[in-house]
């Protein structure tokens, strides 16, 4: 694994005093906290910073970590020497199992075995949480989607390893955006035969190249042409469920909206999905194209401007 | 073997979850669930708060405020006021981004 540099992260020297931190780490937050930030990548970083000032604010867990030497470089290969920590005591942390598996390889090897909370006492498992990155079509079809988790696990010296957890979910047909999954039991694993936690997953779909979602209702930027807006047409359009012929009405301007009732995500009641129309001019390329368009110029005393009064 | 496949309740805009199970969820007492209610951040539907049942969109922002008193050390007040504001934005940013918009430009 690699070794991390704490002082780095949080931008302070190595002597910098405990109020020295507590500045540091609230400035970062503000700038990185994944809430609040709009800064690429910011949900990384701050899960960094969160780790560092997890170490360096408790004078425990900071001295043991000095005890490492400055001989490290961020990044640099890393192992926990055998007597790591031989003569401290680190009070279990704020953080909990749950919070552990945010933290890097590096940071549960060197305090790992000391966040488990004493697991004599009767308590129910810790609830997860986990976001699920879904096609829109799902909403329409159902499907099953799997999904890796890190979860911490204790292994047989009793200490918090990270491994990769495989679960397979079915995703019911008519699921939203933003609405969650419950799956009873697939949280942390209770102790002194208590029940596991649950797990809850974020559904959340992914961009659409064609259609926009808004709660259960979709729309979509339907192209039309001139004469199509102009003088009324049946047209064809794409839905999630299959291509539908739809009627425009003649006079249609761009930035009409046609219902599709029922066309959106099924549900009690289905949403529907709406039809943008955007008239598109076609490009006047050639010389027959150009004496149409100089015909209609001619022969239609249109004024697009008229409403401005110019 | 055949992988088993999980099936899960959906949490969507009716209130379903109750205090205690929320605040599970978060990692928190009841009493926190409570203040937050209060403060208006949460809207249970029910009228006493053994009856309170909430919604998904009640767990998604109770752990924000989670994380942010924790991450900030700030009072409930104050998240209320942050949680107001960071979800002003995002109807902004949404109604951007329906304009056909860059909200981040």
């Amino acid at each position: 694994m690699e070794f991390k540099d704490y002082y780095t992260i949080l931008g302070v020297e190595r002597t910098a005093t405990a109020d020295d931190i507590k500045g540091a780490y609230r400035k970062l937050a503000r700038k990185y906290h994944p809430d609040v930030s709009k800064e690429a990548g910011a949900e990384a970083r701050f899960k960094e910073i969160g780790e560092a000032y997890e170490v360096l604010k408790d004078p425990e867990k900071r001295a043991a970590y000095d005890q490492l030497g400055t001989g490290w470089r961020a990044g640099q290969e890393f192992t926990p020497p055998p007597d790591w920590a031989a003569g401290f005591e680190f009070a279990p942390g704020r953080f909990s199992t749950a919070d552990a598996a945010e933290f890097s390889d590096f940071f549960s090897s060197l305090f790992g075995n000391f966040t488990r909370q004493a697991d004599v006492h009767h308590s129910h498992g810790e609830d997860r949480h986990a976001k699920i990155v879904i096609p829109l079509e799902d909403a329409f079809h159902g499907a099953t989607r799997t999904i890796t988790l890190r979860a911490p696990r204790l292994d047989s010296e009793g200490r918090v390893v990270l491994r990769d957890h495989t679960l397979s979910v079915r995703i019911p047909k008519g699921i939203r955006d933003s609405q969650l999954i419950r799956l009873a039991g697939q949280g942390a694993p209770g102790s002194g035969g208590a029940s596991s936690g649950d797990l809850y997953l974020e559904v959340h779909f992914d961009p659409h190249s064609v259609y926009r979602v808004e709660g259960h209702d979709l729309s979509l930027t339907l192209p039309i042409a001139p004469w199509e807006a102009a003088l009324g047409a049946t047209v064809k359009a794409p839905t999630p469920t299959g291509v539908v012929e739809v009627k425009i009405p003649a006079g249609s301007q761009s930035g009409q909206k046609l219902r599709l009732k029922g066309r959106g995500i099924p549900g009690e009641p289905s949403g529907d999905l709406y039809l943008v129309l955007d008239v598109v001019v076609p490009a006047a390329d050639t010389e027959r194209a150009q004496q149409l368009y100089r015909t209609m110029a001619q022969e239609l005393a249109f004024n697009p401007r008229r409403t401005l009064g110019v | 073997m055949e992988k088993e496949i999980l099936t899960g309740w959906v949490i969507g805009d009716e209130g379903v979850l109750t205090a205690e199970e929320l605040a599970r969820a978060c990692r928190a007492d009841v009493s926190w669930i409570a203040e937050l209610t209060e403060v208006g951040v949460l809207d249970p539907e029910g009228k006493e708060q053994s009856g309170w049942r909430f919604c998904a969109t009640d767990l998604t922002v109770a752990r924000r405020a989670a994380r942010l008193q924790q991450d900030f050390s700030v009072s409930t007040e104050a998240v209320a006021v942050m949680l107001d504001l960071l979800a002003e934005i995002e109807r902004l940013r949404d109604r951007l981004k329906r304009a056909g918009l860059d909200p981040n430009e």
